[in-house]
């Protein structure tokens, strides 16, 4: 996993609320057996039309909201199945930040594994942002370790990461390595079983 | 204090604690599909890991499986991740029902008939729809690929203490109002992400009424409402439906089990974070008009208006959820006219669902503009339907009868609604796009779906049980 530490760079608006994994990437593209490449096929269904080209009203595809890094969204996104295609997809497509009010569980858990930092905040906190996100230009900057996210208008916020998470993330750290070492704890529960 | 199911079976799973960490839990039955464990196996074999439980996994394909010819798979995208598993199987030594095994079915289904899934057990799969196991009184859940990866390696997962949610339906239910109706009701009262952050143990009279399948159903949704598990205490439905399956053990070895599964039971004073208390009277048989589960009317309702809405969000998702379906505000579920049928799926494809389904079909004609098939949810299933003649009765009313895989629930393979056109499906998501670009799912009970499949459209399925008891 890369390390997070800080990260400055455009936050766009994606004012939609209950966004599944199902629209972040369509089962047509779970087939293959890599983990890269799945960014070309993000949001596939309302990001083109039925005859391939960009679909020109989604948010995405406008010119304004090319190359961003962090994506303001609205509640409960990443619900429905636990593919982790999903992040893979955002991640592969640049996105390395989600901020919305709340996540579904599981893809906030995959979102983790990936080095893509779900930032769940206050609903209100969350409109004003949906709102400044919708001008562009508009940078976000995103401190893991301070735990804040700010704007250079005088928006700011913290927020809550679980410690575990912030540690693991901010040392790019292996998780079945850190496992492994625990070792010795498996083995004693395993044989305590029999 | 008195403590849960759900605490019981948390703590004797630890086997790391530390303050600041998630608890490291153990994992009693890991199950694989072949979609979301590729990468996990090749993450494996450049660390040069091994999987160190084999015994406590379990592999089989379902997910892209072809249903009507499994001999022939043109998909080459797809047969590349079937055979990948079958390798990845084979260099791990995990055992695989592969295609051409008789016990392969969905995942979800094989696991209870295997006997694999037994009371008190850690669960896991790289599928959301893992909360199916909980009817058994186990915690199941749905990982991502990583932690496919971490559970192959370590047979451990990394897991912040859940909260707890009671959700108790008392009473009776109506003729006709099946498990499916339990739990999309409940679905529309509270919403696609009440359970969030929370294990659900169902309870009350209907839930301990419940068969195995039932229960099945109402946990396999569990996750619709965002929990991340959903468990019922397991009784001596639980332990007659496991007795004598392929990997329980026993005689004596059984009848300790069941004393340690009886231990499990939520202790009468255990206390939840929250608690639900529904009454079986109010739940009719349900009809989903939208395109998450939560918004789903009773089949005599009509589909709300904005002004049913609060928020700006609400009336917003009502109407890019009408526009995507088609369908008006205020319209009458029974006026949708529907052009597919499917039943199968994890949720609703097992020998009592279709049995239930059948008993509706018997003597009748599918519509003739509705395309109809069963998929049943293993190839068990689908042995012992044909011996009951179950196979039969679909055909002879104009159903297609396939073999066993996830079909039409998420049409990764070729079981696909066409854009624009309306499906009643027994699956468990009607997204955006979930059956096929532009298809319209309308989530519903094998009743429901065999009613709707000789009628056209929607119809008060409680009138055609009057006279035959559902169960």
């Amino acid at each position: 996993m890369t390390r997070f530490k800080t990260l400055k760079d455009k936050a766009i608006a994606f004012d939609r609320a209950n966004v599944d994994t199902d629209q972040i990437i369509p089962k047509q593209f779970l087939k293959r057996i890599e983990k890269t490449g799945f960014g070309q096929f993000l949001f596939y269904d309302w990001r083109y039309m039925a005859d391939g080209s960009l679909n020109p009203t989604f948010e995405l595809n406008q010119e304004k909201n090319q190359n961003a890094s962090i994506l303001i969204a609205n509640e409960n996104f990443g619900c429905g199945s636990s593919r982790e295609h999903a992040p893979w997809a955002l991640l592969d497509y640049g996105f390395k930040v989600i901020v919305a009010p709340s996540f579904a569980d599981i893809f906030h858990q995959n979102c983790l594994k990936n080095g893509v930092l779900p930032i769940a905040l206050p609903k209100e906190k969350v409109v004003q942002l949906l709102e400044k996100g919708k001008q562009q230009p508009y940078l976000l900057e995103v401190n893991l370790e301070k735990q804040t996210i700010r704007d250079d208008e005088g928006f700011q916020v913290s927020f809550e990461i679980d410690a575990y998470w912030k540690t693991m993330l901010m040392n790019g750290w292996d998780e079945i390595e850190i496992t492994l070492q625990l070792d010795d704890h498996i083995t004693a529960y395993e044989q305590a079983l029999r | 204090m008195g403590q849960s199911i759900i605490e019981k079976i948390w703590e004797q799973h630890i086997v790391h604690q530390e303050e600041g960490k998630p608890d490291l839990l153990y994992i009693d039955l890991h199950l694989v599909h072949e979609v979301t464990s590729p990468q996990a196996f090749s993450g494996l074999r450049m660390k040069g890991r091994t999987v160190r439980r084999p015994d406590k996994t379990f592999a089989t394909m379902d997910h892209n499986v072809p249903t009507d010819n499994r001999k022939v798979i043109n998909d080459k995208v797809a047969l590349n991740q079937m055979t990948t598993l079958e390798k990845n199987c084979e260099e791990f030594q995990v055992p695989l029902a592969g295609i051409d095994h008789p016990d392969q079915g969905i995942v979800h289904v094989i696991g209870p008939e295997l006997g694999l899934t037994q009371p008190g057990m850690t669960i896991v799969c790289g599928d959301s729809h893992t909360s199916t196991h909980g009817a058994f009184g186990s915690i199941a859940f749905g990982i991502g690929t990583s932690e496919v990866e971490h559970v192959l390696a370590t047979q451990t997962i990394w897991r912040q203490k859940p909260k707890t949610l009671k959700i108790e339906i008392n009473g009776k239910r109506q003729h006709g109002v099946s498990a499916k109706d339990v739990i999309l009701y409940v679905l529309s009262q509270y919403g696609f992400d009440f359970g969030t952050g929370h294990v659900i143990e169902y309870t009350g009279e209907v839930i301990a009424d419940m068969s195995m399948e039932e229960r099945m159903t109402i946990c396999n949704m569990s996750i619709e409402g965002g929990a991340r598990a959903g468990l019922v205490n397991p009784d001596e439905t639980t332990f007659s439906y496991l007795r004598g399956r392929k990997h329980v053990p026993t005689g004596e070895a059984f009848d300790k089990l069941v004393t340690k599964w009886r231990s499990l039971v939520s202790d009468e004073d255990a206390t939840y974070d929250r608690v639900i208390t529904i009454e079986a009277a109010d739940i009719a048989p349900m009809v989903s008009w939208g395109t998450n589960p939560a918004m789903t009317s009773k089949v005599t309702d009509s589909i709300p208006t904005s002004s049913d809405y609060e928020t700006v969000v609400g009336k917003k998702s009502l109407e890019s959820a009408l526009k995507y379906m088609g369908l008006q505000e205020g319209q009458k579920i029974e006026d949708i006219q529907i052009q597919h049928v499917f039943i199968g799926s994890c949720t609703n494809s097992r020998l009592e669902d279709l049995r239930e389904a059948a008993s509706i079909i018997k003597g009748n004609k599918v519509h003739p503009d509705v395309r109809a098939l069963v998929v049943p949810g293993s190839q068990t299933v689908k042995a012992l339907a044909e011996e009951e003649g179950l196979d039969a009765i679909f055909k002879d009313a104009g159903f297609e009868w396939r073999d066993s895989g996830c079909s039409m629930c998420l049409s990764m393979n070729n079981d696909i609604v066409p854009s624009g056109e309306h499906c009643a499906s027994t699956s468990n998501r009607n997204f955006e796009g979930r059956q096929g670009s532009g298809a319209r799912t309308h989530l519903v009970s094998p009743i429901m779906a065999a009613a709707a499949a000789i009628h056209g459209h929607f119809v008060d399925v409680r009138k055609m049980v009057e006279k035959q008891p559902v169960r």
